[in-house]
């Protein structure tokens, strides 16, 4: 039985952790995450959950006691943004290397400079070669969903590897929204008993973990089977969220369509905007216009099949971006998409949007403005800029 | 108190075969520490000389459960490791008692480990952080660090035509983890088996967190024959350079007292790191260098008596 409430993106995080009641929680606090933290604690303190709570001094140690706890065969949870995910940045290859199944929420930060406290992807993007699968959430309800299925894709003996749940900060971090919880029954049983791969705490078994790779060592080889790890996830990713949707009514994919099926247009998006965007499809059908909208949940892996699949129709593609990578041919998620599109039949025209930087506003105006755009290459057959800026006061 | 022969007989957690230098002070600190426990041992280690000796892959010289995490964090991977299991002892899943050890050295401990240290001291753990203070970044080639001794030779502090090696005195890192006011605190040598072996002893009993900062003699970054190691630890305490004390419940106490400590110069003269100091023209360098380790040794002493019961 689910029940329907009204809470924060943070707050309805904060309660799946409850839910899962991880063995080791170590935390940092940090702007937009501390609601996280702070209702977590809570929880601790009202004996809601027997976790060992970590209360440690820095992000850097909150991820380094994250890899000790899990590699010792605990359970394990942390939260962070920006500039704490940042400060993470060394020991998050070193948790995927060792195939710790760690879930960290991250809350969409920018990262300084100028020191900005509100949403856009910067902060998630630099943890993109990191080894961690990366699963964007479009508001609460996805952001409760993916923490409790989060647990299983990391702790998955197909898998084995941390995985960041990212949802913006601010917009879906503080604002309250409308969700259904599970019972807690219904989730303990949905993650079930953690069986480590490995425990520090058995003297009759020792282990020696993050050995040293020498000089002719085996480095490449670790990488690349790292590498299959993450590929192999994606099936995973998928059948979970098919569990989960057994369970909870609320199925999940690694991508989302809305109104792609007979789109001539389609902007590429991930997390909250995703919401945005939606209603502009609706408002451009309404008027005649064949609008779609293609939201990716796992940014990593990154599902090339899935994607090229759902664009194969359209005949014009906008990547929206909430970040910026200065000197490259676009921004992230635009340059894998394009990259994935290459190799297709169709070889769409396809733009790049970068929009929301610093947490500028996006309305429904500017996604409008994306879309007219589109309609303009179908209509002219061609592109006049492939890199655009949505929301810059120029 | 364990005698030798007891001690030889009980197990070694870190076997023969590592590749630690011929002369390392590191491996004798880590045996006569680990002998001191009743109860297995987890082991952290950051990265260093000890890390990149003891697990070169696929080998491991740990006969106990070991990890390494990174250089700057091996007291928060600890913490971590031992909140696991006080989470999962609560819950069941483990029953043996264990006991949680960590090892940086000076570099990783004093200069960049020094923030996840205090916040691990602070925080009351049930483990011991123990630094093996050879006094220089010897793994990546004799690197000045916060406890490298005034007027050393290192390869950052190269004694040149306007500056005779390292210009600061080093960081009283002991002092500092006093003043976290944890349970247990004390320094000691490789020299001073009885006096090492006893401190281990106690700051593995301690309920909560326990430091040991163990003066660990470098032939490579000394500059001294590798035959000579446990003498050079000696003459550290002997000139009084490096005191052997306690801090227990913020009673300091000195365990083995140096009552008239032989002149600084006679161990510096003995390292290649202090050879510059005996030319001709820096008499005055070494009288002030002298002056420094007396001033140093009587503000522990001066805490000594202003906290005795």
């Amino acid at each position: 039985m689910s029940k329907t409430v009204a809470l924060t993106g943070n707050l309805a995080c904060a309660h799946a952790m409850r839910q899962i009641n991880p063995d080791v929680v170590a935390a940092y606090p940090i702007t937009p995450q501390t609601t996280i933290v702070e209702e977590f604690s809570t929880f601790v303190a009202n004996g809601q959950v027997d976790t060992e709570y970590v209360t440690v001094e820095s992000e850097h140690s909150a991820m380094s006691a994250c890899v000790g706890a899990s590699a010792a065969g605990s359970r394990v949870i942390t939260a962070t943004s920006s500039q704490g995910l940042a400060l993470m940045w060394e020991i998050l290859y070193i948790a995927s290397a060792l195939r710790l199944p760690i879930v960290m929420h991250n809350v969409n930060r920018t990262l300084a400079g100028p020191i900005n406290i509100h949403c856009d992807h910067q902060d998630s993007m630099g943890a993109r070669d990191s080894g961690w699968i990366q699963i964007h959430c479009e508001n609460a309800q996805e952001a409760y969903d993916t923490t409790i299925q989060a647990i299983r894709i990391a702790e998955d003996n197909r898998v084995r590897l941390p995985v960041l749940v990212c949802l913006d900060g601010f917009i879906i971090s503080h604002a309250i929204d409308r969700l259904d919880m599970l019972d807690d029954p219904e989730v303990k049983k949905f993650v079930g008993e953690f069986e480590p791969a490995i425990s520090m705490l058995d003297p009759e078994e020792p282990i020696t973990v993050g050995p040293f790779d020498g000089l002719h060592g085996q480095f490449f080889e670790f990488r690349r089977a790292q590498e299959l790890a993450t590929l192999g996830s994606l099936p995973v990713i998928e059948e979970i969220g098919k569990e989960y949707g057994a369970v909870s009514g609320r199925p999940y994919g690694l991508i989302e369509e809305y109104k792609l099926d007979d789109a001539e247009i389609a902007i590429v998006v991930l997390g909250s905007t995703a919401g945005t965007t939606r209603v502009v499809v609706d408002s451009l059908r309404a008027d005649g216009v064949k609008a779609g909208l293609l939201k990716i949940r796992s940014f990593r892996p990154f599902p090339i099949k899935q994607i090229t699949d759902a664009l194969s129709g359209v005949k014009a593609v906008a990547v929206l971006d909430r970040s910026l990578s200065p000197g490259a041919i676009g921004a992230p998620v635009f340059q894998e998409v394009r990259s994935a599109l290459y190799d297709s039949e169709s070889r769409v025209p396809i733009i790049n949007f970068i929009y929301g930087l610093g947490g500028r506003d996006v309305s429904m105006g500017l996604i409008k403005e994306a879309y007219t755009v589109l309609s303009d290459i179908v209509k002219d057959g061609q592109v006049k800029q492939t890199i655009n800026y949505l929301g810059l006061r120029e | 108190m364990a005698s030798l022969r007891e001690l030889s007989k009980k197990k070694d957690y870190l076997t023969g075969g590592h590749r630690l230098c011929a002369g390392c002070g590191h491996s004798i600190a880590v045996r006569q520490v680990l002998l001191a426990s009743e109860d297995p041992v987890v082991v952290g280690c950051a990265t260093g000389c000890l890390e990149v000796s003891t697990t070169i892959y696929p080998y491991t010289a740990w006969k106990c459960s070991y990890i390494h995490n990174a250089f700057e964090n091996v007291a928060a991977t600890i913490s971590g490791v031992e909140s696991a299991y006080q989470a999962l002892k609560r819950r069941g899943k483990v029953d043996k008692e264990l006991k949680f050890v960590a090892f940086g050295g000076d570099g990783g401990t004093y200069d960049i480990g020094l923030q996840s240290l205090s916040g691990a001291l602070e925080r009351g753990h049930n483990m011991l952080y123990v630094c093996c203070d050879n006094g220089a970044y010897m793994n990546t080639g004799i690197q000045r660090s916060s406890a490298t001794p005034k007027g050393a030779w290192t390869t950052t502090t190269p004694v040149g035509s306007v500056r005779p090696g390292k210009p600061r005195r080093r960081k009283d890192l002991t002092a500092i983890c006093a003043d976290h006011n944890i349970p247990y605190v004390a320094q000691a040598s490789i020299s001073h088996w009885k006096d090492l072996h006893a401190k281990a002893a106690k700051a593995l009993q301690t309920d909560g967190p326990a430091f040991l900062n163990i003066l660990s003699p470098c032939p490579r970054g000394w500059r001294h024959p590798s035959d000579q190691t446990v003498k050079m630890a000696k003459l550290g305490v002997q000139t009084g350079y490096w005191p052997l004390y306690e801090v227990e419940n913020g009673v300091w106490k000195v365990t083995v007292k140096v009552r008239q400590p032989k002149p600084v110069a006679e161990w510096f003269k003995l390292q290649g790191r202090f050879k510059h100091l005996f030319a001709p023209g820096n008499e005055a360098l070494l009288a002030d260098l002298q002056a420094d380790v007396d001033s140093q040794r009587e503000r522990i002493l001066a805490r000594c008596e202003s906290t005795q019961e």
